[in-house]
Parts: C-alpha cells; sequence; structure tokens
C-alpha cells in the first residue's frame, strides 16, 4: 500500500483526476494479454515527459516501483505491476508531434496507437511497416519496447529497424534524447538500440523519432496450399532464394488448417497439409511479374491450389484465412501458451517435426502458424486448465519446445518479450555471462530497481 | 439467480487480449479501461468473487457503455460484452434499486394507454415532457422519454402518433408477402415519416401490411438500466401483439428494435425465462430490417420518379452493423435516381447514443458523436441516411451542435422518393 501522503503528491504532479485508488481502477490495470494479474496501488496517467519525470523522481525518494504500461497488450506480462506499486500509463501521451515529409521521419508520443499512426503516413503517400496483428490497439511506445514484428518484417525489418531516435526518461528521472533525425550518427554508445526491447526496465519512453519509407504502390496477394510442410518449406527459400522478398509470408501448418476449416468451412482441399499466404508489394508492373514467377517457383513443390486474389476484396478473403486462426483455436482447448519461437528458415520444416514429436510426447494439441520468412514460429500449446496436471505438462512441452527452437540454432522468442511470463526459461538461451552484462546495466541506470522491477530477470 | 451467474461461462472466455479498445466507443473516447469491454469483463468476473460489491464505483463503471455491439462483433473469442453488461445492471438494480429516471422510463415504457392514446399523449404530455428553450427551435426535456435526456435538443412531437392513423390491416395484393410491422416508440411518437415511408414502400410492392394495435415500446430503454423486470413484460405483450398475425417477416426500421427482437429478446429475456425461450427465437427468426426486406423483394430503381436532386451519405447504426446489414443500404441509395451517394469516413463508428447512455453522460455521448458530425459535414453530402430512428436524433443532435446544415433522414425516407 501507498501512504496518502505520497497520493497526495502524485495528484500534485499529474493532477487529481489522473491518478486512480479505486479498486474498480486498479483491477483494470492489473491484467495483460498474458491473463495473470497482480493489481497496482494506484494507476497514473502523466501528460508530459516532465511529469513522467517527476513521478520517478518520487519513485526513488519514496522507493515505490513505477510500471510502464501501454494497452496492456502484451504477450508475457511486462507492464503488470507484481508486487504492487504504480503503474504509469502513457494512454495520455498520444499525440503524432509531425510528419516530416521532407526527411521523410516522424515523431510521436509513445501513446500513440499503432495503426492511426501507419493510417496518418499513409495519407500522406508514407509507410511505416511494422505491423503486430496486435496494431489496431497496441501502443508505439509498447511496439518498441518490445521491438515488436508482424508479417511485414521479413521484407521490412522489425519495429527497432525504424526507430532512429528516442526521448527517454531515466529510472532516475532525468529526462535525455538518444539517436537523432538522421540516418547516420556514430557518437556515442547506441543508446536506442539498448532501448528498444528493454520493456520498459531501462527508461520511460516518451517521444519517438520513427524513419518512414514511400508507400508501395500496390500489393499482391496468394494463398498457396501445400500437400507437405516441407513443400511449403521448400517454397520459402525457393523464393527467396530467386532473390524475391515478398513482403509477407505467413505459414500455417496442418493442424492449424484443420481447426480454421472445422470452424468455418473455408474449401480448403484435404490434402493440404500447409498453406503459405504470400504477399509482394512495389510498383504495379514488379509485382505481376513477381506474382507469376512465384507461382513458377512453388508450382513443382507439391502444391495443391494456389489462389490469386484480383483486387483488395479478394486479398482480404484470403487474409481471412490467417485472421480466423485464433478465434478457431478455443475449439481444441480453452487455454493457449502462445509462444513464438525462431529458427533459421530452412530449419523451420525441422523444428516443426521436433515439435509434433513433443505434442505426441506430452499428449497435448499444439498448433504452429506464424512468420515463415523470417523462421519466427507462433507454437501454441493448447491447454485445458481444468484438466488436472495438464498445465504441468505444458510447461514440460514449452521447455523442450525452446530446446529444440535453441538447438537448431534460434531462440525463445522473436516478438513477444521475456517479462513474467518467460523469466523461468531465460537460463536455457542466456549464460551467466550475459545476463551479468544485462544487469550490470540495470543496475547502472537504476540503482534504486523502481523502474518495472523483476521483469526480464527475477528479482534477486 | 445472482444475474452474473447467467454469464459465468462467458466470462471466462476473455483473454484480456486488448482488441476491444480499438472498436469500443465508450474507450475511445474516455480513454481509460474501466470503460472498455475488457475492463467491464473483468470487473464482473471480480464482481462475482465478492472482492468488488455493487457499489458507486462499479455502477458509475458499468453505466459507461452504450450497448452498441461493437466489441462484441469484432471480439476474436465471442465475449458477449453487452450481455454481462446487462447482467451487471441488473444485478446493480436488484441491489441498489432502479434509478429514478429508470423508473419513471420503466413507467413510461410499460403504460400501454399511454403508447395508444395517440394525439392525446403529445397534446396532453407536451408540455409535461417539454419546456420551450428560448432562442432554439428545439425543445428541451422535463420529463424522460426511453431514450431521451435532459439537455438535448430534440424534434418536436408529432400532431398524431403514426399508429393512429392507419388502420391495424392493409390488404395487399393476393400471393404477396404478408409484413408484420414493428413500429417502435421513436417512429410512432417522433419521426412519424419512417412509419409512413415504410407503409408506402411496401404497399407500393404489393405487400399485406399489418401494425399490430397492442404492440409496445420493444424495451430496450428498460434492458438499458437493467430493469429486467419491464423488459420481460414487454417482450410477452409483444410477442403475443405479433404472433396474433399470419405473416412472412416481422419488420423494424429501427435498428434499436430490430436488435432487441431478433438478438437480446433471445439472448436475455430467452436466458432468463426459458419458457419463452421458442417463441422468442421464432420471432427473432423472421425479424428483417425493411430495408433488408425491399431489396430482397426487388424494389427496381426503375420504378422511381425524380425529385430534388440530393447528394447522400450514410451513418451505420451499430445494431444495424453488428447484423451484417451494412451493403443492403448502401445499394439501395445508390441506385436510386436523383441520389449521389458519398461515403463519409468512419460511418461504421458509433454515433454515441448508446440507449440511455446518453441520459447519464450526455457530454461524453456528444463528444462521440463530434468526429462523426465532422466527418458527415467533410463528406459533401446535404443528408446523412441511416436506418435508426435513435441514430437520427442524436446526429441531428450533433450536427445541431456543430451548426451544420446537413438534413438527417431515414434511408426509408429517401427510397419512397422513387415511388413519385
Ligand atoms: C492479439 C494479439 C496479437 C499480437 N500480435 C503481436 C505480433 O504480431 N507481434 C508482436 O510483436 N507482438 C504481438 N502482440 C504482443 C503485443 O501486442 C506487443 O508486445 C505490443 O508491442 C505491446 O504494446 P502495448 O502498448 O500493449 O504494451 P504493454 O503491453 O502495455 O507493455 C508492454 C511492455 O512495454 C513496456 N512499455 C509500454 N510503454 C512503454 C513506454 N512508453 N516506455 C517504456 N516502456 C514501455 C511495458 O512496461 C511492458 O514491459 C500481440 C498481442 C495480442 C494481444
Ligand atoms: S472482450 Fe474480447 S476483445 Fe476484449 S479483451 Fe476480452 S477477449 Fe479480447
Ligand atoms: S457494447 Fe459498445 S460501449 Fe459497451 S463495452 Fe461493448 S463496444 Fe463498448
Amino acid at each position: 500500500m501507498l501512504e496518502s501522503r505520497i497520493i497526495e503528491k502524485l495528484k500534485a504532479i499529474v493532477g487529481a483526476e489522473n491518478v486512480a485508488t479505486d479498486r474498480q481502477d486498479l483491477i483494470c490495470y492489473g491484467y495483460d494479454a498474458t491473463q495473470f494479474e497482480f493489481l497496482p496501488d494506484a494507476v497514473v496517467h502523466p501528460g508530459s515527459a516532465a511529469e513522467v519525470a517527476e513521478v520517478l523522481r518520487l519513485a526513488n525518494t519514496q522507493g515505490f516501483p513505477v510500471f510502464p504500461r501501454g494497452a496492456g497488450s502484451g504477450f508475457t506480462g511486462g507492464a503488470l505491476p507484481k508486487g504492487g506499486g504504480i503503474v504509469l500509463v502513457t494512454t495520455r501521451m498520444n499525440r503524432i508531434l509531425r510528419i516530416d515529409t521532407e526527411n521523410l521521419i516522424a515523431e510521436v508520443e509513445p501513446g500513440v496507437v499503432t495503426e492511426e499512426f501507419q493510417l496518418a503516413v499513409e495519407k500522406l503517400g508514407l509507410f511505416y511497416p511494422p505491423d503486430p496483428a496486435s496494431l489496431k490497439f497496441s501502443t508505439l511506445g509498447g511496439n518498441v519496447a518490445e521491438n515488436a514484428g508482424g508479417p511485414r518484417c521479413v521484407k521490412y525489418g522489425v519495429t527497432r529497424d525504424f526507430v532512429m531516435g528516442l526521448e527517454v526518461v531515466l529510472p532516475t528521472g532525468e529526462i535525455i534524447r538518444t539517436g537523432g533525425e538522421t540516418y547516420k550518427g556514430v557518437v556515442g554508445y547506441d543508446l536506442t538500440r539498448l532501448l528498444c526491447g528493454s520493456e520498459g526496465t531501462l527508461g520511460v519512453i516518451t517521444k519517438i523519432i520513427f524513419k518512414l519509407l514511400p508507400l508501395p504502390e500496390a500489393k499482391k496477394t496468394m494463398l498457396t496450399i501445400f500437400d507437405s510442410i516441407d513443400g511449403a518449406a521448400r517454397a520459402v527459400s525457393t523464393i527467396i532464394g530467386n532473390k524475391i522478398i515478398p513482403t509477407t509470408l505467413e505459414f500455417m501448418d496442418h493442424a492449424t488448417l484443420q481447426c480454421v476449416e472445422k470452424r468455418f468451412s473455408l474449401g480448403i482441399p484435404e490434402t493440404g497439409r500447409a498453406v503459405l499466404l504470400i504477399e509482394v508489394d512495389g510498383d504495379r508492373e514488379l509485382i505481376e511479374k513477381q506474382a507469376a514467377r512465384i507461382q513458377e517457383l512453388v508450382a513443382p513443390l507439391g502444391l495443391v491450389e494456389c489462389k490469386v486474389a484480383k483486387d483488395a476484396a479478394e486479398a482480404e478473403a484470403l487474409w481471412k484465412v490467417r485472421r480466423l486462426v485464433s478465434p478457431s483455436l478455443r475449439d481444441v482447448n480453452p487455454t493457449k501458451y502462445n509462444e513464438d519461437i525462431v529458427v533459421p528458415r530452412s530449419r523451420v520444416p525441422d523444428v516443426i517435426r521436433r515439435i509434433d514429436a513433443i505434442a505426441g510426447k506430452y499428449a497435448i494439441p499444439i498448433v504452429n502458424f506464424g512468420h515463415a520468412g523470417d523462421g519466427n514460429i507462433h507454437v501454441n500449446v493448447m491447454i485445458d486448465k481444468e484438466i488436472p496436471g495438464m498445465e504441468e505438462k505444458a510447461h514440460g512441452a514449452i521447455r523442450e519446445i525452446f530446446q529444440a527452437a535453441l538447438d537448431l540454432g534460434g531462440t525463445m522468442s522473436g516478438e513477444h518479450g521475456v517479462g513474467l511470463a518467460k523469466q523461468p526459461y531465460i537460463d536455457l538461451e542466456l549464460k551467466p555471462e550475459q545476463v551479468a552484462a544485462m544487469q550490470a546495466i540495470k543496475k547502472a541506470l537504476d540503482p534504486n530497481n523502481i523502474l518495472n522491477p523483476g521483469k526480464m530477470f527475477p528479482l534477486e | 439467480m445472482d444475474p452474473l451467474k447467467r454469464v459465468e461461462q462467458e466470462l471466462k472466455k476473455c483473454v484480456k487480449c486488448g482488441a476491444c479498445r480499438a472498436h469500443c466507443p465508450a474507450f475511445q473516447e474516455l480513454r481509460r479501461e474501466p470503460a472498455v469491454a475488457r475492463g467491464k469483463v473483468a470487473l464482473a468476473q471480480h464482481l462475482m468473487k465478492g472482492d468488488i460489491s455493487l457499489d458507486d464505483q462499479t455502477y458509475l463503471a458499468m453505466s459507461k457503455c452504450l450497448l452498441c455491439g461493437s466489441c462484441v462483433e469484432k471480439c476474436p473469442n465471442d465475449v458477449p460484452t453487452d450481455e454481462i453488461v446487462i447482467a451487471a445492471r441488473e444485478a446493480l438494480a436488484a441491489q441498489r434499486g432502479l434509478t429514478t429516471f429508470h423508473r419513471a422510463v420503466g413507467r413510461v415504457i410499460r403504460n400501454r394507454r399511454l403508447m395508444n392514446m395517440g394525439a392525446a399523449m403529445a397534446a396532453l404530455l407536451g408540455p409535461l415532457f417539454f419546456r420551450k428553450v428560448p432562442r432554439t427551435s428545439g425543445l428541451r426535456l422535463r420529463f424522460p422519454l426511453p431514450f431521451i435526456g435532459g439537455k438535448r435538443h430534440i424534434p418536436q412531437l408529432a400532431k398524431k402518433p403514426f399508429m393512429d392513423r392507419h388502420p391495424e390491416v392493409i390488404e395487399g395484393e393476393p400471393g404477396k408477402p404478408r409484413i408484420v410491422y414493428f413500429v417502435g416508440c421513436m417512429t410512432n411518437f417522433v419521426y412519424t415519416e419512417i412509419g409512413e415511408a415504410a407503409l408506402a414502400l411496401f404497399r407500393h410492392l404489393g405487400c399485406t401490411v399489418i401494425i399490430p394495435k397492442e404492440q409496445q415500446c420493444c424495451g430496450l430503454p428498460g434492458m438499458s438500466g437493467g430493469d429486467l423486470a419491464t423488459v420481460r413484460e414487454l417482450a410477452e405483450k409483444n410477442l403475443a401483439a405479433l404472433e396474433k398475425f399470419e405473416a412472412d417477416y416481422i419488420v423494424t426500421a429501427c435498428a434499436t428494435c430490430g436488435g432487441a427482437l431478433h438478438k437480446l429478446y433471445p439472448l436475455v429475456v430467452g436466458k432468463r425465462h426459458p419458457e419463452l425461450k421458442a417463441r422468442l427465437d421464432a420471432l427473432a427468426a423472421k425479424n428483417i430490417d425493411a430495408a433488408v426486406l425491399l431489396q430482397k423483394l426487388g424494389l427496381h430503381p426503375e420504378e422511381t420518379g425524380a425529385g430534388e436532386q440530393l447528394a447522400v451519405t450514410y451513418h451505420d447504426p451499430c445494431h444495424l452493423r453488428t447484423r451484417a446489414v451494412t451493403r443492403q443500404p448502401r445499394e439501395l441509395l445508390r441506385e436510386t435516381p436523383g441520389v449521389e451517394f458519398l461515403e463519409m469516413e468512419g460511418a461504421d463508428k458509433c454515433c454515441g447514443l448508446g440507449g440511455t447512455f446518453n441520459v447519464y453522460h450526455y457530454d461524453t455521448s456528444l463528444a462521440i458523436n463530434a468526429p462523426k458530425a465532422a466527418a458527415i459535414e467533410k463528406s459533401g453530402a446535404s443528408v446523412v441516411a441511416t436506418g435508426c430512428p435513435g441514430c437520427m436524433m442524436q446526429l441531428a443532435d450533433g450536427l445541431h451542435h456543430r451548426g451544420a446544415k446537413t438534413r438527417v433522414m431515414h434511408t426509408l425516407e429517401i427510397l419512397a422518393r422513387r415511388l413519385r
């Protein structure tokens, strides 16, 4: 519990209407998409970097933890106030400050919703590619803090690749700028990259300068259905090997297709064992050529069917297959553990086979889909918590899945981060010396351990 | 039975993904988690656990919902937040009693005599309900009509209610569909032109139109306040009134009434009163929106005369959008001679009325409407058409506040121009 004296001080900083302590408010800021729940002692809605800085200075002198929060759509519990303290919500800091069409950059506050930003730049013929599936509600601050990715990242890169500079309030309350507005810049350490993916543990991001691209003229969408997972995987490497980088290479395995088909009857042929949703973008002529070439390339790889969208409506119909995956999974089992391992592109079939074996060993349904282009696979371990012992089994399976990804030269998480959810497994991937180096950075920047404590690494 | 118990299984479906943040009009304006579907689900879960009580804060959070169903439509996990909020409000009403306002609403909408008194009602209650506001053409309410709060500028009550102007059964051509028309209060007492347009259009197609005299308010204003007893009473009376006639379709031209008949009656009343379930389901299956039926029956563009040229845009009422009625009204409008159709930005966004939401949160309700009014003006249209008299009133209010000249009409009114 925070003393009322501190609550009063917080109110003095951000305004009384921007501090909430009713239990109802605490409940509504105690969850995220992990469905874990930890209630804060207060919810604070700052309106500026200066207010954030004052809150953090107060936290240092009074010794209470501060948990930054965007939209609370995180999959690993990064925004959850485990152990109590205040949740610092960026919702009010939601202005797009400028879009500079001459230098192709934009500056935003962290609470701007990803899609709103995308639409705003697209109106000016510009393009911000990172497209996490949560883009309609996640915040750009959250995207930077988690280094979010999405389907388009195979061609364009992840959030980090578009961050040129930041304004950050350090855990001790100093406001600093990192990076800048120029593509080149080598003076000092690259703190910008350090902060991307730092999960709100090293500073509160209060402004972001993004790099933008010209908006591609058009895109072309194809749905290709293969008779084996290997065919789909070979298609990925063949396409890229032939120097075509599609915007999107989304794949769904057999288990996924069965779920979708069972619930929505989209008419995917029975012989289909894997699906690739392929999208290319660019100049109109170029993409027609690329689309034709892709069809040629995949034809001999056990192709069952290839549907090419003629217009936006047909493209949307093809995307529907991918979008219906999540809603149909519930039919398998009520709860899913959604992991997002990455392996080198060429190892996708190997890791899928290993996962199938793990599913068999633990007798737990596991459904795989994701971004084949960059080897990022969403592994969904489907369980029913009401069945005794199933949750423990799931944890065993997840550990083996992570190990499989690591054995094949990959990583445990490509997008979702560590937060609370992946802490138990972090030793599989990071050596003690690596952890020590990271913790040294944390300690240097946050000597009192008040900013998002207990995330990424367990509390000592 | 504890009303929340009924939605216990539904509560478990929410995975707290936050997708509803993109679609909830209450959240988009208030920008705080307790206003969003996810927050209300979390609060309902904690209510069930007994961790919070039905106190003022819970009441306030649960009042911040327009029951628009937008979250339900978009939720990847089919969480029926509208149903959950109704259950929570029922629990709140049961423990705390209905508010004065909702008691008054219940009294008005339950009172068949008032409903059917026709012209007398307007004449008699007019001065009671309204007080003249100087310097504006609108009127101000003193006493609540189902959807109408105190501060709002509203259109005048009709001199003679729609249902008093017409016989109960208007025979059409043999072999043509027989339709029962569920009119709704707003059309009956305020926007009678909607009813006239509906009648003209269906008669033009040769339909037999039945306007059951015994029909009542759909009850949604009661639902909105957690007054489920009133809703049940009205649902039962409407069932009896509508079932009395053999008909192919039960037509609504009010999206909100349609929402009650086809979705909320079975869902909310049916669950609480299993003995009514089968009949309510049958009623729901027969319900169809007037525009959809007109298109189905083939209202063809060539059957039309010309008139004044109109630049028309269209606003999607939530209660039509969430039942997948978006294409049909637009198509009908587009092919109407003399109509230039202009799509506005954010046509699918809620207008902000939300039943009795606007009474408690009038400022929020108007704030939700503000971008809508701006988009209407920006579209360049001279008329905004829509399929719900509730939306019509809200749109007119928003445009009025903005000082815009755009007229608000029901889709059917524009389609009826074809008959001239
Ligand atoms: C349905 C669904 C689909 C998803 N799809 C994807 C996907 O395709 N790709 C992907 O990468 N992720 C995905 N995610 C995960 C999640 O949406 C992303 O991690 C997103 O970036 C989180 O943004 P948020 O605003 O919700 O952040 P929150 O969940 O609120 O916070 C996430 C982390 O960021 C920190 N943080 C937030 N704002 C700031 C700030 N201003 N300064 C410092 N730290 C901050 C928090 O402390 C926390 O550690 C998905 C989630 C859901 C529910
Ligand atoms: S109500 Fe639906 S959309 Fe909203 S958080 Fe729950 S599951 Fe997600
Ligand atoms: S019904 Fe409408 S207002 Fe209510 S929670 Fe859902 S989206 Fe929000």
